[in-house]
C-alpha cells in the first residue's frame, strides 16, 4: 500500500483522539503544527501511554464537531430546560459558621414553609416568621439567596414558582447582618 | 438559421429554462440570445453577494422577479468568522427599491439582515410575495412586523435557523385581516411568545395554507385548534408536544390528527413527552419527511416505535441517540430513504456518540435510494465505508463527521484514504463531499482522480504535504468550493494554479502553512479575486511578515473588486 511507504504521518501528532486509539509505533514525523500557527487546541504532547486511563478531557478544538452555532444554542436550552426538569433543581445552601455547604433540591418543595423548615432541620436552627415589612426580623438567622442577576434577595419576596426558577444558590445568614435587610 | 427566430420565439423556448445553470450556459451562445435571456430572466442565484453588486444585477437583469443570495463562508456556521465579518443585505434591497419593484421573492442564506432592510422591503415591492431567512441574523421581530404587516400579497414567511431578538412578541397579530394569501409559515426558530389567538385566527382565514412550522410557545392545545381548522396542511413543525397522555386535550390531538391525511412532512417537536407520540402515529404511514433533530429527549426506542410506521420515508434528520441498532431499524423500515441526517444530541460531548459504522452499513444495505447523507459518528472503518460505495453508488451528498477529526480505521488503526477512495471511485454523481478522520495525501489523490463531478469539498486535519491540495485543484474540474482547516497545505499548492481559483466561487483555508507573502503574491497576480485575510486581534499590529502563516484567509472570484464594508478585522490584499 502506497501509504506505507509514505510514513508522513504528522497529522497524527495532533492528539485529539481517545487514548489508545492510535498506534504508537506509526508516529514518527514531527508534527506540522510546530509553526506559527495558532491552534485552539491545547494537548499537542506525545503522550500515548494512556490506554489503562479513562478518557482524558479533551481540549475544545475551535468548531470541531462542525455543528452550526443555532443547533448548538438550542440544544443546549433544552438540556438546560431537561436537567432541571427532570433532574432537579440542586442548589449549594451555605449557613454562616457552618463548616461545609450542603446542597437541596428545591423542587422537591412546594411553597416557602416546606422549605424553610427543610432548612431549619438541616442546619439545626430556627427562622422567625417571615413579613413583608420586616422579612425574619426577631429571628437569628434570616435565609437568602442568589438570584440570576447574581444580586442576593430574602428569601420569601416573591411568588414561590418566580423563586424556584431563579433561585442559584442559597445563604443562611446570621441575625446580626440581616438587620440591614429587615428594615428595607 | 436559429438567428431568424423572431426573439419572441426565444423567450418562449427559454421560459422552459429554470435552472440557472441552463440559463447561464444560453446566455453565451451569442449576443443575441444573450439579450433575449436577460430580459426573460425572472429568478437570480447569486452564490457569493460579493462577486457581482446589486446595480450590475440590475443592469442585467431588469425583470428579475426572485433573488437568492448568500453571504459568510459556511465556516461561518462554525464559528470561524467574525460575526461582523459581512453579508449585509442592505444594499441589494436598497439598489433593488430604486431599480426593481417588481421583486416577489427573496431567499438569503448567512446574511446580515436589519430591521431597516425588512422595513425597506416592506414598503418597496408591491407585488412581495415570498422571504426565506436561512441562517440569517441581525433583525428582530419588529422587522417581521413591517413584512406582516405591509406585503400584502405574502405567499411565504420561512424563518430557518436564523437567530431573531423578540423585544415585543406582536409581529403575528400584524397580519391585517385581509391578509388571506399565506401558504408557508415557519416561525419555529423565534425564541419568544406569539399571540395565540391571532395565530389561530390566521390559519382559519388562509386556505391556501400548506405548510406551517410553530415554534416552542404553541402548546398542544392550540396545535389542535389549528389542525381542526387546516385539515389540508402538507408540512407541520409542531411546537410544544408536552401534555398529559391522559388528557383531554391529548384525546382532541390524537383525533384531529387522524384527519390530517394531507400530511408529509413533519418536524419540530422542540419540547416533547415521548408518551405523547402515538397521537400521531395515523400520518407516519404518509411521510416522506421526518425532522427530530431538534426533539430532546426521545429516547431510541420510542423513536424506533415511531419511524417503524414510516415506510414511505424519503428524507430523516434525527439525533444520535437513536443508536446503531435504532438505524438498523430504518434500514428495515424506510425502503425508499433518500437522505439521512444523523446530528449530535449533546454539541459538547466529546465522547460517547452510540453511531458507528454500523449504522452506516445497515441503512446503506437496506436503503439503496440513499443519496444524501450526514453523519456524525464515533468511529469509522475502510470496510465500513467501501461496503456503503459498493450498496449506494448514487449519492450526491457525502458528509462524514467523526468526533475525533483524526481518528483512524476503528480497526485497522489505518488512514481513512481507501473507504473514502471507494466512495468517490464509484459514486460517479457525487456533488458535494466532507471528508473526516485519519487522512493522508492519498485521499486527495482519489479525489482528483475520481471525484469529476464533484463541487464542494470540505477538508479538516487532513493531509501530509500541498500534493494534496495540489492533487484536488489539478482533477476536480467542476470544484466550485473549497474549504479547508487545520491542514498542511502552504504556499505551493496556494499558488500552483492560480488561474482555478477563478473557475471557482471560493477557497477557505485557515490554520493552515499559507504565509502572508504568497497570499500578497496571489491578490496581485489575479485582480480578480478578492484575498480576505481575516485578523483575530492579536496578530499584525503594525505590519505584516511576510513568512508569518495566515490565520485564516477566504478568496472568492469578484467582478467588482475589494468590498468597501469590510471590518478592521479583515483585510483585502
Amino acid at each position: 500500500m502506497a501509504y506505507e511507504n509514505d510514513m508522513n504521518l504528522k497529522a497524527t501528532e495532533l492528539r485529539l483522539g481517545l487514548p489508545g486509539t492510535i498506534d504508537e509505533s506509526q508516529i514518527k514525523e514531527p508534527s506540522f503544527l510546530k509553526s506559527n500557527n495558532k491552534r485552539s487546541s491545547g494537548d499537542m504532547d506525545n503522550s500515548a501511554n494512556e490506554d489503562e486511563c479513562s478518557p482524558v478531557p479533551k481540549a475544545q478544538v475551535v468548531g470541531w464537531p462542525p455543528v452550526r452555532s443555532y443547533r448548538k444554542n438550542v440544544l443546549q436550552q433544552q438540556k438546560k430546560n431537561f436537567d432541571s426538569d427532570v433532574l432537579g433543581m440542586y442548589v449549594k445552601v451555605s449557613m454562616d459558621g457552618a463548616p461545609y455547604l450542603r446542597k437541596i433540591d428545591i423542587k422537591v418543595y412546594k411553597n416557602y414553609p416546606d422549605l424553610l423548615v427543610a432548612l431549619e432541620n438541616m442546619f439545626k436552627f430556627s427562622i422567625g416568621v417571615y413579613s413583608e415589612r420586616e422579612g425574619y426580623n426577631g429571628s437569628e438567622y434570616a435565609p437568602t439567596y442568589e438570584d440570576k442577576d447574581g444580586d442576593w434577595m430574602l428569601v420569601g419576596d416573591v411568588p414561590w414558582d418566580m423563586f424556584v426558577n431563579s433561585c442559584k444558590r442559597l445563604r443562611i445568614m446570621k441575625g446580626s447582618e440581616v438587620k440591614g435587610l429587615g428594615c428595607l | 438559421m436559429i438567428n431568424y427566430f423572431p426573439e419572441e420565439v426565444l423567450e418562449h423556448v427559454f421560459s422552459f429554462l429554470t435552472s440557472h445553470r441552463d440559463r447561464n450556459a444560453v446566455s453565451l451562445v451569442c449576443k443575441s440570445w444573450y439579450n433575449v435571456e436577460r430580459f426573460s430572466r425572472g429568478k437570480v442565484f447569486i452564490g457569493n453577494c460579493y462577486a457581482i453588486s446589486p446595480e450590475r444585477l440590475i443592469s442585467r437583469f431588469p425583470r428579475v422577479r426572485s433573488l437568492t443570495l448568500k453571504g459568510k463562508p459556511h465556516f461561518a456556521d462554525f464559528n470561524l468568522v467574525l460575526h461582523d465579518w459581512g453579508g449585509y443585505v442592505y444594499p441589494w434591497i436598497e439598489a433593488m427599491a430604486k431599480g426593481c419593484t417588481n421583486l416577489e421573492e427573496l431567499r438569503l442564506k448567512r446574511m446580515l439582515v436589519s430591521d431597516a432592510s425588512l422595513e425597506l422591503i416592506a414598503k418597496s415591492f408591491p407585488n412581495f410575495k415570498s422571504l426565506v431567512l436561512v441562517s440569517c441574523e441581525g433583525f428582530t421581530t419588529d422587522g417581521l412586523a413591517a413584512i406582516a404587516s405591509n406585503c400584502r400579497f405574502l405567499r411565504e414567511l420561512d424563518l430557518q435557523e436564523n437567530e431573531v431578538e423578540d423585544p415585543r412578541g406582536q409581529w403575528l397579530s400584524c397580519f391585517p385581516d385581509s391578509c388571506t394569501s399565506l401558504a408557508s409559515l415557519n416561525f419555529a426558530c423565534l425564541k419568544g411568545e406569539v399571540n395565540l389567538a391571532a395565530l389561530e385566527r390566521l390559519v382559519a382565514r388562509c386556505r391556501n395554507l400548506k405548510s406551517l412550522r410553530l415554534n416552542h410557545a404553541v402548546p398542544p392545545d392550540v396545535l389542535q385548534k389549528i389542525l381542526a381548522r387546516a385539515p389540508q396542511l402538507v408540512d407541520l413543525g409542531a411546537g410544544s408536544f408536552v401534555h398529559d397522555p391522559e388528557s383531554e386535550t391529548y384525546n382532541k390531538l390524537k383525533n384531529v390528527m387522524q384527519k390530517c391525511t394531507s400530511i408529509r412532512s413533519l418536524s419540530g417537536f422542540l419540547d416533547v413527552n415521548a408518551r405523547c407520540l402515538p397521537a400521531i402515529y395515523p400520518i407516519c404511514i404518509n411521510l416522506t419527511s421526518l425532522n427530530l433533530s431538534y426533539a430532546p429527549g426521545i429516547y431510541s426506542k420510542e423513536l424506533v416505535k415511531l419511524i417503524r410506521k414510516c415506510k414511505k420515508l424519503q428524507c430523516l434528520w434525527i439525533l444520535d441517540t437513536i443508536g446503531d441498532k435504532g438505524l438498523r431499524v430504518v434500514a428495515s423500515a424506510c425502503k425508499e430513504l433518500q437522505e439521512l441526517r444523523v446530528f449530535k444530541s449533546d454539541p459538547n460531548d466529546v465522547g460517547n456518540a452510540a453511531i458507528t459504522e454500523e449504522g452506516l452499513v445497515a441503512i446503506s444495505a437496506g436503503c439503496p435510494n440513499l443519496n444524501s447523507l450526514l453523519y456524525f459518528c464515533r468511529q469509522m472503518t475502510n470496510t465500513a465505508l467501501i461496503t456503503v460505495a459498493k450498496n449506494c453508488p448514487n449519492f450526491i451528498r457525502f458528509r462524514l463527521c467523526t468526533l475525533d477529526p483524526i481518528t483512524p480505521d476503528a480497526v485497522t488503526m489505518q488512514p481513512l484514504d481507501n473507504g473514502f477512495g471507494a466512495i468517490v471511485q464509484s459514486c460517479k454523481g457525487l456533488k458535494r463531499l466532507s471528508v473526516s478522520g485519519l487522512l493522508t495525501d492519498q485521499v486527495f489523490l482519489y479525489i482528483g482522480m475520481y471525484a469529476e463531478q464533484l463541487e464542494t469539498l470540505s477538508i479538516a486535519f487532513a493531509g501530509n504535504s500541498d500534493k494534496g491540495m495540489v492533487y484536488v485543484l489539478n482533477g476536480c474540474k467542476k470544484l466550485k468550493k473549497l474549504e479547508i482547516r487545520d491542514s498542511p497545505f502552504g504556499n505551493m499548492a496556494l499558488l500552483a494554479d492560480t488561474g482555478k481559483y477563478e473557475t471557482m466561487r471560493s477557497l477557505w483555508m485557515s490554520s493552515c502553512k499559507v504565509t502572508f507573502g504568497a497570499c500578497k503574491s496571489l491578490a496581485e497576480k489575479m485582480p480578480r479575486l478578492n484575498v480576505e485575510i481575516i485578523n483575530e486581534g492579536d496578530e499584525m499590529e503594525g505590519g505584516s511578515d511576510d513568512r508569518q502563516n495566515v490565520e485564516k484567509m477566504y478568496l472568492y472570484r469578484t467582478l467588482v473588486g475589494p468590498r468597501k464594508d469590510a471590518p478592521d478585522s479583515v483585510w483585502t490584499l
